[in-house]
């Protein structure tokens, strides 16, 4: 078992860190690589507007039918029905005392309802919030982070909602703006393809195809493909299978997850697509179309979090209770695996796919699940490494860190592991940490301790809580 | 397509039993679905306990029973009429006006006839089960004056069993304009449970939704026209109507939500049963079917993978095979090993042979589709005009991509000199301003023509020899230059005739005579008069990238075809042990190549634009 006690002391944030000689050093960023570093703060990022309408408007009286239209519009059943409860003089005793009946009886139902599931009650933005792998991410300017798993580049979704482009050796960066594109919790990149980025939205799920060659800054959303389905929102997730053939989105809200088919190995079948569009508008009840299958398993009560295992053997399906899915990915039968302490918060998967690493919220410990296929899978998670925390003499007194788990990402050959530890926003002394491991996975899957480093400028954060900063080059860190 | 009539080893052995096991399933659904509708017919809400000993002795009643017996005889017949209906290439007109056709295909008649009189049957037996003041024909009532008992029209039956022809029409109509028949393949492989499982939920929205919609309009129905079969009945039954009763064609007689509820709840029984048997077909007749690779046994010799993909009649078969490769190729380590493996004596990559030559000509064609609807298209951004007769033919194939339907809301023909290749020195030469067909059609075998024009003919007379079935090697090596041929003369706008097409116009000016010359006069007149009538145009007018859209109608075998020769391919890198794929891998790329050039290409065109589409996800 490892622990943070056997690190050496975490380095300081906002520096970047090469490995070399098996130490990490602070190194320059021009003599490795002229990826651009670009800086977001708050102040430059205005916000989307998302106050409502309503308040730019002066209150306006009217007839009782009229309010009860736009209640209806507005909020369906519940909103009529608080209408009428609210103005109860104007309307008969009866209706009155019927719609207050059925109110109660209706919200008495939806808490029911939500004490099973209680992350039903929140706003779709602060599920997106809660379930996102992003620290803090209804405050922090960047809301998403994804590397090319091939090429030097990455996408940042920002905050206000636009998502950036950065090239090594490239000074255009393309913004992608959408319409549809809000809260994006989620990003991307489709393997094998040098274009395709995956969003993840409040309503949507969008499909950029990005031309590298290109030199316009500002594609137009005539290279968004809109994959939307109605009650799958706000989709939290996004997993690629690694043959980038299949797209898998989740949402907490619904307990299906969507396979979608977005066989691109030939553009031929983008066509196939638009053609079951035209097909499945018209035909409803058209369900083995094939443009997306839900899958869907009773209790848990929807999907927070995807990761696809890089052999494209299995598929971790998080929910938001204390259970989590793997699915076996080629007649799609899933294993249940429950696991008591809590809901999973992080995983990631082994190169191979043979191993997967994940952790439970609120819990600083990392757990370990093997899958062979000679012994027909493993029987329980065993502890591979205690995270709790731990306190470093530092130059201005003593620093802690340790705690919960937040974020795993491993890089594809399987060498380094990166563990994003939650701090303690309160204290200065807490801050957030990254963790990084040198791991062997076989013959036996084993954990050393490599580097750490604290963090606190908002351009670190993002990288961290973006799983893969580690992922394009090994002097990455 | 499904049809157990073609005698093929695979209909007789795998086609008709999973056909046969997904109709016996769904017979053995329908006591539960018929207990369940009784309960739910029987509904009451102030007598609980009533309801519910009501129910359970009605389940084991003679008169449920026998309508169950009839309730499977429909689902069996309706199972079985169903085979001839399913298909694995989506229909897809290019006009209102082939949309008109295919509906009124006598085959569709047919088809319609046989589901109203099922659906008569059903609500019949819908009513015995729901009983009360539905359960049959008469009634006794008490007339007027005399206060005689006698038997009377029961119009609530009538309304029902009228309901029902009415249901079984409209699903056999939106059958057709919606494809219900079209056996589309899930992405991914699912065990048949889970899948149905997963299915059985949207099936039953939707047969709910589709009974309201199906009530809503038949009440606007039998409100207008229910007196006509009323009195026919009346009369020819002799049953008088029951005056004290309020007659269901008025607004009163309508406005009974007991009547409602029970037409939405049988309405949803009988599209339930039918959308669960087409679900059940549809998961058995997807579901993979592992063709041996090789045999030992020369007996079994045709039923192996390289024989079978060469099929070209039996449909399900090659589209089951294909399903087979991409799969193999993907997961299975040992059947890709008997691809790559060398034949015992001789010494030859038989296999592989005939598994890439399959997959390559079934890319080429498409290939040659695509290049041959581009030059069709992208001159000026319309379809040549073949004749005014293609306009009406029935487009149930791919060659209505080039029914003449496109022309019709353009401005008047004769002003506008075309821009094609043909049309330029026609109109220097001939002084023809309008013609654009007629003196191309013998051209076919000239060796200066276009691909495309020897594509549309080929695709509207007799087949020429290398449309439909390439086998050689030969078409292999034609396609680059097919493709570059055609890329000079589309890359220029306004093309003069390319140099290749120079010598043409002396052959091509001897062929119309004075004759063809005023017909086609007359019939470009006939044209633009018809052109400004609103009906016609609406009618004539082509759907919006249904061209595009039959044009891959059956592109889920090219995908196949794709995915396993691509993935085969990769896999070759690690486990070719003798080198097999090698001869064949500069084939494939550049076939694979051009595929992407043409489908690239394709999507610059006006008519099918390369953004996707916003709703197409907003199905279930």
């Amino acid at each position: 078992m490892c622990s943070l006690s056997l690190f050496p002391p975490p380095l300081a944030a906002g520096r970047l860190l090469i490995e070399r000689n098996n130490e990490l050093i602070a190194g320059d960023l021009d003599r490795q690589c002229d990826l651009p570093c670009p800086q977001f703060s708050r102040d430059m990022l205005k916000g989307p507007a998302r106050a409502e309408s309503k308040s730019a408007f002066l209150e306006q009286t009217h007839t009782l039918w009229r309010r009860s239209a736009g209640a209806w519009r507005d909020a369906g059943l519940l909103g009529l029905l608080d209408e009428i409860t609210d103005s109860a003089e104007e309307v008969p005793r009866c209706v009155a005392v019927v719609s207050r009946c059925l109110l109660a009886l209706m919200r008495w139902a939806s808490s029911f309802h939500s004490s099973l599931f209680p992350h039903l009650t929140l706003s779709s933005d602060q599920m997106v919030a809660e379930f996102s792998q992003m620290m803090d991410w209804s405050e922090s300017a960047v809301r998403s982070f994804s590397w090319h798993p091939h090429t030097e580049k990455f996408a940042v979704a920002l905050m206000d909602d636009s998502i950036r482009i950065y090239r090594a050796s490239s000074s255009t960066a393309p913004s992608l703006k959408h319409r549809c594109q809000r809260s994006v919790s989620a990003l991307q990149w489709k393997p094998l393809c040098g274009s395709a980025l995956a969003v993840a939205c409040e309503k949507h799920l969008i499909v950029w195809s990005v031309d590298p060659c290109s030199l316009s800054s500002r594609p137009s959303s005539g290279c968004a493909q809109l994959l939307s389905l109605p009650g799958h929102s706000p989709i939290t997730s996004l997993a690629w299978s690694p043959s980038g053939s299949l797209l898998v989105s989740a949402s907490p809200v619904d307990t299906a997850m969507m396979l979608h088919d977005d066989d691109d190995d030939d553009d031929d079948d983008d066509v196939t697509k638009r053609n079951n569009g035209w097909l499945v508008r018209l035909q409803v009840w058209d369900v083995a179309a094939e443009t997306c299958v839900p899958l869907r398993r009773v209790g848990g009560g929807g999907v927070t979090l995807l990761s696809w295992a890089p052999d494209g053997e299995r598929l971790l399906a998080a929910s938001p209770s204390a259970l989590f899915r793997v699915w076996e990915t080629r007649m799609w039968t899933c294993e249940r695996w429950p696991c008591l302490k809590g809901s999973c918060q992080a995983a990631c998967w082994s190169s191979d796919g043979s191993c997967l690493l994940f952790s439970i919220q609120g819990e600083s410990l990392l757990y370990n699940l093997t899958f062979s296929d000679l012994t027909g899978g493993p029987k329980s998670a065993s502890v591979v490494a205690d995270l709790s925390e731990t306190s470093f003499p530092g130059p201005e007194g003593d620093l802690t860190v340790g705690g919960e788990v937040f974020s795993l990402s491993w890089d594809p050959r399987g060498e380094r592991l990166a563990v994003l530890l939650r701090g303690d926003p309160l204290s200065a002394d807490h801050p957030s940490a990254i963790a990084v491991f040198k791991t062997r996975c076989s013959p036996v899957f084993e954990l050393l301790p490599c580097a750490g480093q604290t963090e606190d400028s908002p351009m670190c954060r993002s990288s961290s809580a973006a799983p893969g900063l580690l992922t394009p080059r090994d002097p990455w860190v | 397509m499904f049809s157990l009539k073609q005698n093929c080893w695979f209909i007789r052995k795998v086609v008709a039993w999973r056909a046969s096991a997904s109709i016996a399933w769904s017979v053995l659904l329908l006591p539960l679905t018929t207990a369940i509708f009784l309960i739910l017919s029987r509904f009451s809400l102030f007598h609980p306990f009533q309801w519910i000993s009501d129910c359970t002795s009605l389940l084991t009643a003679s008169s449920t029973i026998f309508s169950l017996v009839i309730l499977c005889a429909v689902v069996l017949i309706t199972g079985f009429f169903n085979l001839e209906f399913y298909t694995l290439v989506p229909s897809i007109p290019c006009s209102r006006v082939a949309l008109l056709g295919t509906v009124l295909h006598p085959q569709q008649c047919i088809h319609s006839l046989v589901y109203s009189s099922m659906g008569m049957l059903v609500m019949w037996c819908a009513s015995v089960i729901i009983g009360g003041r539905y359960s049959t024909l008469g009634t006794h009532c008490r007339l007027g004056e005399s206060g005689e008992v006698m038997t009377c029209l029961n119009e609530y039956h009538l309304f029902l069993l009228l309901s029902g022809a009415f249901m079984g029409y409209s699903h056999s109509f939106l059958g057709v304009v919606q494809n219900m028949y079209f056996v589309s393949f899930p992405p991914i492989q699912q065990y048949k449970y889970p899948q149905f499982k997963g299915c059985l939920p949207m099936v039953l929205k939707c047969s709910v939704i589709q009974s309201l919609f199906s009530a809503r309009n038949f009440a606007a129905l039998y409100f207008f026209f229910g007196y006509m079969p009323k009195a026919w009945i009346s009369n020819t039954l002799n049953l008088p109507l029951d005056g004290s009763i309020q007659p269901l064609d008025s607004l009163a007689g309508l406005a009974d939500i007991s009547l409602f509820y029970h037409l939405v709840i049988s309405g949803t029984f009988l599209y339930f049963t039918w959308y669960l048997s087409v679900l059940l077909f549809r998961i058995y007749a997807t579901e993979a079917h592992t063709f041996p690779v090789q045999s030992t046994f020369i007996e079994e010799a045709d039923q192996c993978l390289p024989k079978v993909l060469t099929e070209k009649v039996v449909l399900p078969m090659k589209f089951l095979a294909l399903q087979d490769l991409a799969l193999l190729s993907q997961h299975s380590l040992s059947r890709r090993q008997e691809v790559f493996s060398l034949s015992q004596p001789g010494g030859h990559p038989h296999n592989w042979n005939a598994v890439s030559r399959e997959c390559l000509s079934l890319l080429s064609e498409l290939t040659q589709r695509l290049v041959a609807h581009h030059d069709a298209v992208a001159s000026n951004g319309r379809v040549k005009s073949q004749s005014a007769s293609s306009d009406t033919k029935t487009a149930s194939s791919s060659s209505s991509v080039f029914s003449g339907t496109e022309d019709v809301p353009g401005t008047p023909r004769p002003s506008i000199p075309l821009r094609t290749p043909g049309s330029v020195f026609n109109s220097s030469v001939g002084g023809l301003p309008s013609s654009l067909t007629a003196p191309f059609t013998p051209d076919v075998d000239s060796p200066f023509s276009t691909p495309s024009i020897r594509r549309l003919v080929g695709s509207q007379g007799a087949r020429s020899p290398w449309f439909g079935s390439v086998q050689s090697p030969h078409i292999m090596r034609r396609g680059p230059k097919l493709w570059s041929a055609s890329t000079e003369s589309q890359t220029k706008e306004s093309p003069p005739p390319s140099p290749a097409s120079a010598p043409t116009p002396s052959a091509a000016n001897q062929k119309p005579s004075f004759l063809s010359q005023w017909l086609q006069n007359r019939k470009e007149q006939v044209k633009s008069f018809l052109s400004k009538r609103v009906l016609v145009v609406y009618l004539f007018n082509k759907l919006p990238e249904a061209s595009s859209q039959a044009l891959f109608a059956d592109s889920q075998s090219h995908i196949w075809a794709l995915q396993g020769l691509s993935h085969l391919v990769a896999a070759s890198f690690t486990e070719d042990q003798f080198g097999v794929v090698q001869t064949t891998l500069p084939n494939i790329l550049s076939s694979l190549i051009i595929l992407l050039e043409a489908v690239e290409r394709h999507f610059k065109l006006p008519h099918a634009s390369s953004k996707p589409c916003g709703e197409y996800f907003n199905g279930p």
